[in-house]
């Protein structure tokens, strides 16, 4: 049976059982590699996408859930205020190192963003603690979001 | 899109002991590797003057990447190494991944294509200036000649030739043709650093745009036509084997494929992923476990512990240690670390297509042509059939320095005629990782009027350079293993080394993110914190009267104490610690300041560090290398611990094998000294750093000399002493 979803504003329908979780649809059926596989049971956060605008972790989510309703992936971010916001701050303070986790990051900090536009520390670890990067780019991944903010401001 | 790359879709060189490390490596294994800048490329329409370099008639500049980008920041840092001598236009500048080629690509240190030992700079430094300016000077002849004029008499600057005399220009695009025909120059000269003008600036990196946007391309996001996706399950006991299956509820589960059975795993390749692991645990998998059914850390630690009273094989010696140790105040010491597994956040993979005749394979990996040799030998092809397409990697630190995870795949590809993506899960990475070993660093000093007289240091731990490159251990000495031990930065009179190869029961081990080091920096550092309190002295003004020979590391030392504020009063139960080490050819000093509470869990609450890393090809990386690399080992001396029981790793996900987050990361201040010496390694340096900083950190605010880790809260709570 057809599932429908609307990502990144294109209306995909596919056939997948309907438990199985977003991620690997995104990755495996739709062919969008952007969005990330790091632990599948939500303790890392590289999986994390926007529905209707909240960040999820999408390797837990079955498809069912999201069924009708509104994905935005790390391939379209850049098209909302608060994601363009966040990548270009990314880039201008470095964070990236390996960048595999960057995606999930960049998530959660635009949905951060969107909903809270000038975040202290502690809104920033409450919204970032769900996303490990192994190579430690935490202490800029701090600044960035400072800096997107502030830009936000400007 | 980013103009600058084309990626998507699809301790060691100077100073130390690590001069020993290279010329052990050298001696053997130079003789197979080739001159790796001058072989030309008889590419049609481009100025291709060796294997790194290729511009075209419209001045597009590409470069080829010996090493490759796991993160660290290399590919920006040897693209700007190139560019330096080349004098290209930075704007114009692309990198391509560099196909498997030990002739062309291997690493001069270790005569293979491998990145490790955070030795990218250090072993091409020289190598790629030269190619850079040979091929500058081919450019230059080639406008020289189309003016009729003296090529000194010419010069080069962002991707252009000119003639001041004349006022005549001509771009790198414009002399491409004709450069291609120009005889390359021997022994050319590279620049006075003085002269730079990318080394030493704070370049953007090249790979990062596309990072953002999900179109940066890593081993796992490979998509063929027609692919399939596996995942697997292991005999959970290390060295078991499969025994029996049962798949009659697999094989009905819809998009299950096919079932795969392999020595000691099981595959399910299925329409996704999601397919293929549903089918993976309906799958009823009898295990014959093998002889190591039993085993536990406890036997693990039993085994090291007494392997480690022997006498050791001898890797240094200076003085009379017997002597020097018989006098003064005598300290002894064991520090013991434990297993670790990587836990890149790319978890392992490799998707392989095997057709009769060939083997193509999609992966990121360390090891780019002994990936290629391990794969022939299992598609049971020559190696010329077998092409390997590297991708970026999603963290390696020292886990793709192993073929397994190709090999297995490749494995599972042989039984299907279409490609095929094979993806472990969490689980599976962390239960099959190889792992850092256990070590136990066993440390005798003497103290003769407030400084050591003696200091005797045994190593016992696995020898992973046996096992890697066999060449490598001689002598009975693991020269990774110790490579911090005989490089200690101070003035040791009495100075002994000893090595016991003991490798753990059933576990297999590895290089980790800091290698050597990591056992011998903590061993080293947590004794001179323990041997300065028995002095009466201050950690510092103890490190720093045994210096004396060692002024790079003096000047850290000297310069991070004030940083972080060294001596400034601070609430009780807040202590700072400090470490220095010489690892890598790096000189670094760090700070730990942290806040352990009533019940002994700790905050850590600002790190500082001086780096002299001689010259820093971009200083920004430098940075960055050193913030993550401290929270990498942080994260291990907090948290990181693997334990076996039945023969099986108990951990399996971020839940019980943590990892630091946000929340959790102090302040991080990192210096960067300006520095005309030759570049040192920093990829793996600030690793080091942090587990023995803390630790000594924890030592002062509370007076428990912790010797082992990962810290054990409970050794800590109010009113503990050790």
């Amino acid at each position: 049976m057809a599932t429908t979803l609307i990502v990144n504003g294109e209306t995909k329908s596919f056939d997948a059982p309907p438990e199985m979780p977003l991620l690997w649809v995104l990755r495996d059926i739709l062919g969008m590699t952007g969005t990330k596989f790091g632990c599948g049971i939500a303790q890392c956060g590289a999986c994390t996408v926007h529905v209707d605008g909240r960040a999820v972790r999408s390797c837990v989510l079955p498809v069912s859930a999201v069924e009708n309703r509104t994905v935005t992936t790390i391939e379209h971010v850049g098209s909302t205020p608060s994601g363009a916001k966040v990548q270009k701050a990314w880039l201008e303070a470095e964070v990236i190192q390996c960048g595999y986790c960057q995606s999930g990051q960049i998530m959660a900090a635009a949905a951060l963003l969107a909903a809270t536009p000038n975040p202290d520390d502690s809104d920033i670890d409450a919204a970032m603690a769900g996303n490990i990067c192994r190579c430690g780019t935490y202490v800029r991944i701090r600044e960035a979001i400072k800096h997107a903010a502030n830009g936000r401001q400007s | 899109m980013n103009a600058h790359n084309n990626l998507t879709r699809r301790a060691l060189l100077t100073g130390g002991l690590a001069t020993g490390f290279v010329l052990a490596f050298h001696l053997p294994l130079r003789a197979a590797v080739n001159e790796p800048v001058q072989p030309r490329d008889t590419t049609e329409g481009k100025f291709a003057p060796n294997a790194f370099i290729r511009i075209d008639e419209t001045g597009r500049t590409v470069l080829m990447m010996p090493q490759v980008e796991m993160g660290q920041g290399t590919y920006t840092s040897i693209s700007a190494v190139l560019a330096e001598e080349l004098d290209a236009d930075w704007g114009k500048v692309e990198v391509q991944h560099a196909p498997p080629n030990d002739k062309l690509y291997g690493n001069p240190t270790f005569g293979l294509q491998v990145t490790g030992n955070s030795n990218s700079i250090r072993a091409w430094w020289l190598p790629l200036r030269k190619a850079g300016a040979t091929a500058r000077a081919m450019l230059v002849q080639a406008a020289a000649s189309q003016w009729g004029v003296e090529p000194a008499s010419c010069t080069a600057s962002k991707g252009e030739v000119a003639h001041a005399a004349s006022g005549r220009k001509l771009g790198y695009g414009e002399l491409a043709l004709a450069a291609q025909g120009q005889t390359p120059p021997k022994d050319v000269a590279v620049k006075d650093p003085r002269d730079f003008v990318l080394i030493g600036q704070p370049l953007k990196r090249l790979d990062t745009p596309d990072k953002v946007n999900g179109k940066a391309i890593y081993g796992i996001d490979a998509i063929l036509p027609g692919m399939k996706f596996a995942t697997v399950a292991a005999c959970p006991v290390f060295g078991g084997k499969v025994g029996k299956v049962d798949d009659s509820a697999a094989v009905k589960l819809p998009g299950v494929r096919k079932v795969v059975v392999l020595d000691d795993m099981v595959a399910v390749i299925g329409d996704h992923m999601w397919a293929a692991k549903k089918g993976l645990e309906a799958l009823k998998i009898e295990w014959n476990e093998g002889p190591n059914a039993e085993i536990t850390t406890k036997d693990i630690w039993d085994d090291l512990r007494k392997a480690s009273q022997k006498d050791g094989a001898v890797a240094k010696s200076d003085g009379d240690i017997a002597k020097a140790l018989a006098s003064g105040d005598r300290f002894e010491a064991a520090y013991e670390l434990p297993f670790l597994a990587h836990a890149s956040m790319e978890p392992i993979n490799a998707t392989v297509h095997v057709k009769p005749d060939s083997c193509e394979i999609w992966t990121g990996t360390q090891i780019m042509t002994r990936v290629q040799s391990e794969a022939a030998k299992a598609a049971g092809l020559p190696v010329d059939k077998v092409i390997v397409n590297n991708h970026l990697l999603g963290g390696g630190f020292g886990r793709k320095l192993e073929p397994d995870m190709v090999i297995a795949a490749v494995k599972i590809a042989k039984q299907v005629d279409y490609p095929v993506k094979v993806v472990w899960t969490r689980e599976e990475d962390i239960q099959h990782d190889v792992y850092r070993p256990v070590y136990r660093d066993q440390i005798t000093a003497s103290l003769v009027d407030g400084k050591v007289a003696g200091w005797k240091y045994k190593v016992a731990g696995s020898a992973v350079l046996a096992r890697w490159l066999p060449p490598a251990f001689q002598k009975g000495i693991d020269i990774d293993a110790i490579d911090a031990a005989v490089d200690a930065p101070y003035d040791f009179a009495n100075f002994h080394v000893e090595y016991v190869r003991a490798e753990p029961l059933s576990v297999p081990t590895g290089f980790w993110r800091g290698v050597g080091p990591n056992n011998n920096v903590f061993a080293v550092e947590c004794a001179m914190d323990e041997l300065a309190r028995k002095a009466g002295k201050g950690p510092i003004e103890f490190r720093k009267s045994m210096l004396t020979k060692n002024p790079r590391m003096l000047a850290v030392l000297g310069q991070v104490a004030e940083k972080s504020g060294w001596g400034q009063p601070l609430p009780p139960r807040v202590g700072r610690g400090v470490c220095v080490q010489p690892s890598f050819a790096s000189f670094i000093a760090t700070v730990v300041e942290a806040e352990i509470d009533d019940i002994g869990e700790i905050t850590l609450r600002r790190v500082t560090s001086v780096v002299d890393t001689g010259i820093a090809v971009n200083p920004d990386t430098v940075k960055a290398q050193i913030e993550g690399g401290l929270i990498f080992g942080l994260t291990a001396a907090l948290y990181g611990e693997i334990t076996i029981d039945k023969g099986r790793v108990q951990q399996s996900n971020f839940h019980d094998y943590r990892m630091m987050r946000i929340n959790e990361t102090p302040k991080i201040e990192v210096i960067v000294v300006k520095s005309g010496e030759a570049p040192g390694g920093i990829g793996e340096a600030g690793v080091n750093a942090g587990p023995p900083a803390l630790r000594n950190a924890i030592y002062a605010a509370t007076g428990v000399a912790l010797r082992r880790l990962p810290i054990d809260r409970k050794l800590l709570a109010a009113g503990k002493k050790a």
